[in-house]
C-alpha cells in the first residue's frame, strides 16, 4: 500500500502547489487589474483616506476633496455638479468612478509615477499623501450656455477651439448630480444610483462622445469636401438636383424635403445645394464620385476610429463596401452612417482651421500637489482633411447657410458665422434628430460647435436650424465674448 | 547476569522538547499577531492579549503534556503545527471581531459577543477531546472492531440535520444541528466515522477488490459485485448533495473513499472509475440543480454580477489583490467586506492582511501536516493503521484544497471549513480528533518493539565473559 500512498502524497503536493500558483497569480500578477476593477471598494476606501486631487476649470475646482468628520477623512464635493457631471464623472464608493475621475485616477489619487517625487517628499516630511490636480480646457460660460440651451431636453453639445482641438464645452443632457453618488451614506448612494439607472433618459450617458447618431445633412459637408478635393468641382459647379432621385438597384426614390427640384431644370450649384440642404444633389454627387472617395474623406475627418480625450469616444462610422443605393443615402448622412457629436464638431473645426483637423483634448494641464505643472498638453494635429483652398470654399458655402439658408438662427450680429443644419431620420416612426454644426468667426475661427437635440426635429430641414442653431449660437457667443 | 550489563533497548528519539519549543514559538507568533491586530485596527493594544495567550498556552501545553505521557513516541510536528493554525485562526477571528464591534457601534446596535472567545472555548473542548482520545484509545486497532458501528454513526450524524426541530438550514445548506444556542455541524464528525469505516472495510475486502477483475477495453476493471461499495459511496455522496445541498462535503467524502480504495488495492482502475463517476455526478447535479448551475456561472464569470450572486467571491478576490505580496498588515485591511470572513473565507482574510507570504506559510503548514500524516501511514505497522492515517491525511488535504481553491476561484466555491482556522466548534473539535488519531497511530509506529527476552545462549556468553 506504500506506493499508492507515496503517489497520493505527491498528489497532495500538486494540489497545494496549484493553490499557491493560483494565489501568486491573484496576489502578484493579477492584483493590479483587480484593484482597478470598478466597484472595488477597498481601493476606493484607501483613496477616501487621502486627499484626492482636484479637477479644475481654469483655477476653479469643480471636483475637490473636502475634509470630513464622517467615516472617511474626506468627502468628494462637486461645486457645480450638474454642469460638469460628464466631465468630472462620479467617484462612488459602491459603483466606482467614471469620466476624468476614472481616467485620471492615478494622478488624482496620487499613485501616478509622475508623482513619485512628491510622494517621496511627503513620505520624508511625514505628510499624508496627496493627489495631483487636473485642469480641464473647459470654458464655464460656454458650458453654461450649452446646458441652458439644451434646457433638459435629450441632446449634447461639443465646442472646440479649431486651432488647437481644446474642448471648450462638453455637455450632455439630461445631466446628473455627481454629489449624490459621493455620499458617504451607502443607502443614499444606492437610491441615487437606482434612480439614475432606471431613468429612461439615461442621464449617466455622455451623449456628446459616447453615443453615435445618424449625422443627417450635416454630413453633406463631408461629401462636398470629398467632391471639391477631387479637383473636378468648385462651389459653383453645376450639379444635378432633381425633386427626387431614383436610387440605383432599387425602385425607391430619394425625395427632397420640399418635393421640389433644387434649381431650374434640375440643376443647381454645389453652394446652393449646401445652402438649402438639397438631398438629391448631394446624394447624386456622392454616387458620381463614388463611395470610396467619400469614405476616404470621412476617415480624414476622423470617422471609423475613436478618440481618447482622454475619455474614450465611441467610434463614428462611415460604411465601406456598400451598394450604390446605400452610397447615395450615406452621402447625405443616412443609412449606416453614425457620428458622435464630437466627430461633427471636428468636421466643422477642421473646415474652419483651413482643413487641418486637430486632436481633441479635454485636459489642459496636470499639476502636482504643490501645483507645479507636471504636464501641459501640446496641441497635436490629427491630419489635413482637406486643402486650405477646399476648406475656404466649404467655409463660404457654410456662411451662405447662415446668411441666407437653413441656418439663419445661428447668425450673430457683427460676426460672420459659418454653419450647417441637419435633420437626421431615425426610421421606425421616431421624430428625427436636430443637428447644427458651425464655427465663428468664419475667418480664423475661435470656436467650432456641434449640437444635437434628440428626437427634436420636425419634418423639415428647418427644424435642425430652429432647435439646434440657437444653442450653437449661444455657445459661440459665450466663447467670442470671453 | 546483573543489571549493569543489561543492554538498554535502543531508544528512538522522542523529540518532545522540539514539540514544546515549537508550541512556544507558535504562542509567541500568536501574541504578536494579537497585539498587531489591535494596534492596526484600533491604534492601541489592550491588555487582553495576556489572558488570551495565557489560556492558549495552558491549553496547548496541557496537550503537549498529554502527548508526553500518553504517546511519547508520536511525531513531534503534528501538535505544534495544528496548534499554530489554530492560534492563527484565533488571531484572525479576534481581528474580525474588532471590525464587527466597530460596525455595531457605528450603527448603534448592541455589541456582538466576541467570536474569538467562543472559538477559544471550542479550542479547549477540542483539546479535551484530543487528550481523551489519547487516554482512552491506547491502540488504534481497537477502532477496527467498530467498523460497522462507525458506518452507522457516520450515516446517522449525516442524517441528523434532516430531522425536524433540531436540524437547521443555514444559507441554503441543511447542515446544522441547533440545540438551544449551540449549533453543530455533524458532517465534520461523520467524516471521521466514515474514514474509520472505509479503513476497516477495506482492510477486510482489499484482497478481493484487488485481485478479482475483468478486462474491458484494455483496462482492468473490478468484478461487478465488487463495485457495490463504490456505488454505495457514490450514492451516499449524491444523497448528501441532494438532501443537504452541500457540494463540498459530497466531493470530500467521495474523493476520500476513491483514494482509499486506490491505496488499499493498488489498482489505478479505481481512480479511473471514480473519475468517471465524479464527472457523471457533477454533470447530473449540474443539470438537476439550479444552485449548482449558479455556483458554476459565478465561478466562470464572477464579474457578471459582482454585487449580487458573485459578491462573496469578488470581495474575496479584491481582498487578496489588496493584500498583495506582503499583505496590508493585521488590522489594516478590510477583510470584513467578505461575507463569512470568519468561516469559509478565513483564508481570504489571511491573504488580505498577511499577504501571499502569510498564505504560503499557512499552506506549507498544511502541506507538512499532510506529509507527516502520509509518513505515519507508511510507517504504521498494520494495514488498518495505514489506511486510517492515509484517509485522515487525504481528507485534510482535500478539504484545504476544496475550500481554499473555492475562495480563490481556482475551483467553484463550495462551502467547507478551513481546518483549524475557520470559526466553528464542530470543525475544530473534529480536526483535533484527527490529529489525536494520527498521533496515536504515529506513536504505535515509532514505539520500539518490547525488548526481546534475552536469549539463553547470549546469557551464557556473558557468563563466560565474567
Amino acid at each position: 500500500m506504500n506506493n499508492p500512498l507515496r503517489r497520493l502524497s505527491g498528489f497532495a503536493a500538486v494540489l497545494l502547489i496549484a493553490l499557491l500558483i493560483n494565489l501568486t497569480y491573484l496576489q502578484v500578477f493579477h492584483a493590479n487589474d483587480l484593484r482597478q476593477k470598478p466597484g472595488n471598494s477597498r481601493t476606493v476606501l484607501a483613496e477616501y483616506d487621502r486627499q484626492r486631487g482636484t479637477i479644475t476649470v481654469g483655477s476653479k475646482a469643480i471636483a475637490a476633496s473636502k475634509p470630513s468628520t464622517g467615516q472617511f477623512s474626506y468627502t468628494r464635493v462637486y461645486s457645480a455638479g450638474e454642469l460638469y457631471a460628464h466631465t468630472t464623472g462620479y467617484y462612488s464608493l459602491l459603483y466606482g468612478a467614471s469620466a476624468l475621475e476614472r481616467t485620471e485616477n492615478s494622478i488624482l489619487s496620487g499613485t501616478d509615477d509622475r508623482l513619485l517625487v512628491d510622494r517621496l517628499s511627503q513620505l520624508l516630511a511625514g505628510q499624508a499623501p496627496k493627489g495631483g490636480s487636473v485642469q480641464t480646457t473647459l470654458l464655464p460660460a460656454a458650458q453654461k450656455a450649452a446646458l441652458s440651451g439644451l434646457n433638459g431636453r435629450r441632446g449634447a453639445v461639443i465646442a472646440l477651439d479649431p486651432a488647437t482641438g481644446a474642448i471648450l464645452a462638453m455637455v450632455s443632457s439630461p445631466t446628473f448630480d455627481p454629489n449624490l453618488l459621493a455620499s458617504p451614506q451607502a443607502a443614499t448612494e444606492r437610491e441615487a444610483w437606482g434612480k439614475l439607472q432606471n431613468d429612461p433618459s439615461s442621464p449617466l450617458l455622455n451623449r456628446s462622445i459616447a453615443q453615435v447618431y445618424p449625422p443627417g445633412s450635416t454630413f453633406k459637408l463631408v461629401t462636398a469636401a470629398a467632391a471639391l478635393s477631387t479637383g473636378k468641382y468648385t462651389k459653383s459647379s453645376k450639379i444635378f438636383g432633381p425633386a427626387q432621385l431614383a436610387l440605383p438597384l432599387s425602385n425607391k426614390k430619394l425625395p427632397n424635403e420640399n418635393k421640389k427640384a433644387c434649381g431650374p431644370k434640375n440643376q443647381t450649384t454645389l453652394e446652393n445645394a449646401i445652402r438649402i440642404s438639397c438631398n438629391t444633389a448631394l446624394a447624386n454627387l456622392g454616387l458620381t464620385i463614388g463611395n470610396d472617395v467619400v469614405a476616404a474623406q470621412a476617415e480624414k475627418f476622423g470617422f471609423n476610429q475613436s478618440f481618447n480625450i482622454p475619455l474614450a469616444s465611441a467610434t463614428s462610422i462611415y460604411p465601406r463596401d456598400i451598394d450604390r443605393a446605400q452610397t447615395a443615402l450615406s452621402s447625405i448622412g443616412q443609412f449606416d452612417v453614425r457620428s458622435t457629436v464630437l466627430q461633427m464638431a471636428m468636421v466643422a473645426a477642421g473646415i474652419g482651421n483651413q482643413g487641418l483637423v486637430m486632436q481633441p483634448y479635454l485636459i489642459d494641464q496636470i499639476r502636482g500637489p504643490d501645483l507645479a505643472v507636471l504636464e501641459a498638453t501640446t496641441p497635436s494635429e490629427f491630419g489635413q482633411a482637406v486643402s486650405p483652398e477646399v476648406a475656404a470654399q466649404l467655409r463660404d458655402m457654410m456662411v451662405t447657410v447662415v446668411n441666407s439658408g437653413t441656418g439663419r438662427r445661428a447668425a450673430i450680429p457683427g460676426v460672420q458665422v459659418a454653419g450647417k443644419t441637419g435633420t437626421a431620420q431615425q426610421g421606425n416612426g421616431k421624430p428625427p434628430h436636430a443637428w447644427f454644426v458651425s464655427f465663428a468667426p468664419a475667418k480664423n475661427p475661435t470656436v467650432a460647435v456641434a449640437v444635437i437635440v434628440e428626437d427634436g426635429g420636425g419634418a423639415t430641414e428647418i427644424s435642425g436650424g430652429r432647435l439646434a442653431a440657437p444653442i450653437a449660437r449661444a455657445v459661440m457667443q459665450a466663447v467670442l465674448n470671453r | 547476569m546483573t543489571s549493569a550489563v543489561t543492554v538498554a533497548p535502543t531508544n528512538p528519539r522522542q523529540r518532545r522538547f522540539a514539540e514544546l519549543f515549537l508550541i512556544l514559538l507558535a504562542l509567541i507568533i500568536a501574541s504578536a499577531g494579537y497585539i498587531a491586530s489591535e494596534l492596526g485596527y484600533l491604534g492601541s493594544a489592550s491588555n487582553s492579549w495576556l489572558p488570551f495567550i495565557g489560556v492558549c498556552a495552558a491549553i496547548f501545553i496541557a496537550a503537549h503534556l498529554a502527548v508526553r505521557r500518553l504517546a511519547p513516541y508520536a511525531d513531534p510536528l503534528l501538535l505544534p503545527l495544528a496548534a499554530f493554525l489554530n492560534l492563527v485562526g484565533l488571531v484572525l477571528i479576534h481581528r474580525l471581531d474588532l471590525s464587527d464591534i466597530a460596525r455595531a457601534q457605528r450603527s448603534g446596535r448592541a455589541v456582538p459577543r466576541a467570536d474569538a472567545l467562543a472559538q477559544l472555548t471550542w479550542t479547549a473542548i477540542g483539546i479535551v477531546a484530543f487528550i481523551a482520545i489519547l487516554y482512552f484509545l491506547r491502540d488504534h486497532r481497537i477502532l477496527q472492531k467498530f467498523t460497522y458501528t462507525a458506518l452507522a454513526a457516520g450515516v446517522a450524524l449525516l442524517a441528523l440535520p434532516l430531522l425536524p426541530f433540531i436540524g437547521t438550514s443555514i444559507n441554503g445548506a441543511r447542515l446544522w444541528l441547533r440545540i438551544g444556542p449551540l449549533s453543530f455541524q455533524p458532517a465534520e464528525l461523520s467524516k471521521i466515522c466514515l474514514i474509520i469505516f472505509f479503513a476497516g472495510y477495506l482492510v477486510v475486502k482489499r484482497d478481493a477488490l484487488a485481485t478479482a477483475r475483468s478486462r474491458v477495453a484494455g483496462i482492468d476493471l473490478p468484478r461487478g459485485r465488487d463495485l457495490g461499495p463504490l456505488f454505495i459511496a457514490w450514492a451516499a455522496s449524491m444523497a448528501v448533495l441532494v438532501f443537504q445541498r452541500d457540494l463540498g462535503t459530497a466531493l470530500l467524502f467521495f474523493g476520500v473513499f476513491i483514494m482509499l480504495l486506490y491505496v488499499a488495492t493498488e489498482r489505478r482502475s479505481w481512480l479511473v472509475l471514480g473519475g468517471i463517476l465524479f464527472v457523471l455526478g457533477a454533470t447530473l447535479s449540474y443539470l438537476a440543480f439550479n444552485h449548482v448551475q449558479e455556483r458554476f456561472a459565478v465561478w466562470l464569470h464572477p464579474f457578471n454580477d459582482p454585487t449580487g450572486s458573485a459578491y462573496q467571491i469578488v470581495q474575496s478576490l479584491f481582498g487578496l489583490a489588496s493584500g498583495g505580496v506582503l499583505g496590508t498588515g493585521l488590522g489594516l485591511g478590510n477583510p470584513q467586506f467578505v461575507p463569512f470572513a470568519k468561516t469559509d473565507f478565513i483564508m481570504s482574510t489571511a491573504g488580505e492582511e498577511l499577504g501571499l507570504t502569510g498564505v504560503i506559510v499557512l499552506l506549507m503548514v498544511y502541506a507538512v501536516i499532510a506529509q507527516r500524516g502520509f509518513r505515519i501511514a507508511v510507517a504504521a505497522r498494520d494495514a488498518f493503521g495505514t489506511l486510517l492515517a492515509g484517509g485522515l491525511s487525504i481528507v485534510l488535504v482535500l478539504q484545504v484544497f476544496i475550500v481554499v481553491g473555492g475562495v480563490t476561484r481556482l475551483i467553484p466555491l463550495t462551502g467547507l471549513t478551513t481546518p483549524f482556522m475557520s470559526y466553528g466548534g464542530s470543525s475544530l473539535v473534529a480536526n483535533w480528533i484527527i490529529i489525536a488519531l494520527l498521533i496515536r497511530i504515529s506513536d504505535g509506529a515509532r514505539r520500539p518493539a518490547p525488548p526481546p527476552r534475552p536469549a539463553r545462549d547470549e546469557a551464557m556468553t556473558q557468563v563466560v565473559q565474567l
